[in-house]
């Protein structure tokens, strides 16, 4: 199940051209880049690990490229995102967050539906074990 | 300018599938740097000659391209060599500007570092500095000032080897992404090549910068004055040339440099002389340095310039 999260996520995958486009695009608005990945991209799980320290002062996109095929490579099988940080005062915040390289298959997540009292229903996302072995993707 | 725009319709080129020079010079807007290299700095007759000789082989290499001519990427990587203060920065940005124009940068800005900024404190610091510094030149141009302290051979385990062997790396394999340009003495540079060998065949271009005339010193005075809104009073003038004559044997000599800072100097001597004369300051006393604000300098008196530190 394709993961859909971040900007451009609905879009087919972006090719390096078009990635290196849009970082050019958030360095020309003075936001930094910085390159994540993640095992397990869970909607709840925020904090996905950072492959290099946030990358400052460029201007140009081929350095944040070159982080982002180093992560690929040291981590051909994760999801890995670029982020854009805006440090104006009053955003301070990541404006712009896309999706850089899904696993090949993508097993997604499955929701459970529990009921308790009353007419409450709780919701939990459970992710998946991949079809082939029954483990999940790393 | 002439040098580098050809005159229409040479015999020697071929009309039909020829490449016209003079519309890539055009489009790209190289002549008005060249052109500002001339106008806005004085004397440097050598570097303007070897500035417009690279723009126009950048050029030409340019036009090979679109015949579809062998080109492979020219050599960009540069050597700027000559004393302090005689506009080597100030070339390298406007080199950054030429290669911008030309497309053989993609966004032509200088990223200017020393020693310290690639340089490590221990092991296992440089490699990411050094990457750093890299990776923020991309798509511009990194100057490094005083390169060759980058190799220090008296102490085998300087970190500064390892720098070099990261430069050397990238100069090779990321010749699409940024140009090196080094900067520094001459006679030192000579001498970090000569133990580089690798740095020394990456570099292709090599231009020396020679030491300003006393003329050009006090050209420079004038035209520095001029950007500031000021001026000399005539026997403010005269005491600058004889500054000149003097700062010149003194040590720490710096060329342009020194004469901006002596500048700097007499403008803090000349509010202080106003603010002390109190009332009302017309604009011409606002504007003009008199000779009192030049005379009062430690040079006249035969000791060095800057307060020691």
């Amino acid at each position: 199940m394709r993961l859909t999260q971040g900007t451009f996520s609905f879009l087919p995958d972006l090719s390096d051209a078009e990635i290196a486009a849009q970082i050019d695009y958030a360095l020309a608005q003075g936001w930094s880049c910085v390159v994540e990945y993640t095992d397990d991209p869970h909607p709840r799980n925020t904090f996905w690990e950072m492959w290099c320290v946030p990358l400052f002062d460029l201007r140009d996109a081929a350095g944040v490229m070159q982080e982002v095929s180093a992560c690929r490579a040291g981590h051909p099988h994760a999801y890995v995102k670029v982020n854009a940080f805006d440090s104006t005062r009053g955003f301070e915040t990541t404006r712009l967050s896309f999706i850089v390289q899904r696993p090949k298959t993508e097993p997604g997540y499955a929701m459970a539906r529990t009921e308790t009292h009353g007419r409450v229903q709780r919701y939990t996302y459970t992710r998946r074990r991949d079809a082939a072995d029954g483990r999940p993707l790393a | 300018m002439s040098a580098i725009v050809p005159t229409a319709a040479r015999a020697d080129v071929e009309p039909a599938p020829g490449v016209d020079l003079g519309e890539i010079f055009r489009d790209s807007k190289v002549g008005e740097v060249l052109e500002g290299l001339d106008r806005d700095l004085v004397g440097l007759l050598p570097v303007k000659q070897r500035t417009r000789e690279i723009a126009a082989f950048l050029l030409v290499s340019k036009a090979r391209e679109r015949q579809g001519l062998a080109t492979g990427a020219p050599p960009l990587h540069m050597c700027f060599t000559g004393n302090p203060g005689t506009g080597k920065t100030t070339v390298a940005r406007r080199m950054a500007e030429i290669l911008h124009r030309l497309g053989y940068v993609r966004k032509g800005h200088l990223v200017d570092v020393t020693r310290d900024d690639l340089v490590g404190q221990y092991i296992g610091h440089t490699a990411p500095r050094t990457k750093d510094v890299l990776k923020r030149a991309m798509g511009g141009v990194l100057f490094i000032d005083e390169a060759y302290y980058l190799y220090r051979p008296e102490n085998e385990r300087d970190y500064g080897q390892e720098a070099i062997e990261i430069l050397l790396q990238a100069m090779e394999n990321q010749r699409d992404d940024l140009v090196v340009i080094l900067a520094g003495y001459k006679d030192r540079m000579d001498t970090f090549f000569r133990s580089n060998p690798g740095m020394s065949s990456r570099v292709a271009h090599h231009i020396d910068f020679p030491d300003f005339t006393d003329a050009e010193l006090d050209a420079i005075a004038r035209l520095m004055l001029e950007r500031m809104q000021y001026r000399f009073a005539p026997a403010a003038a005269a005491a600058m040339r004889e500054y000149i004559l003097q700062r010149r044997g003194q040590p720490n000599f710096a060329n342009a440099r020194s004469i901006r800072n002596a500048l700097d100097r007499a403008r803090l001597r000349q509010a202080n002389r106003l603010f002390e004369e109190g009332g009302m300051a017309t604009r011409e006393a606002l504007e003009t340095i008199a000779e009192s604000d030049v005379r009062a300098s430690r040079v006249f008196a035969g000791l060095a310039d800057a307060a020691p530190r």
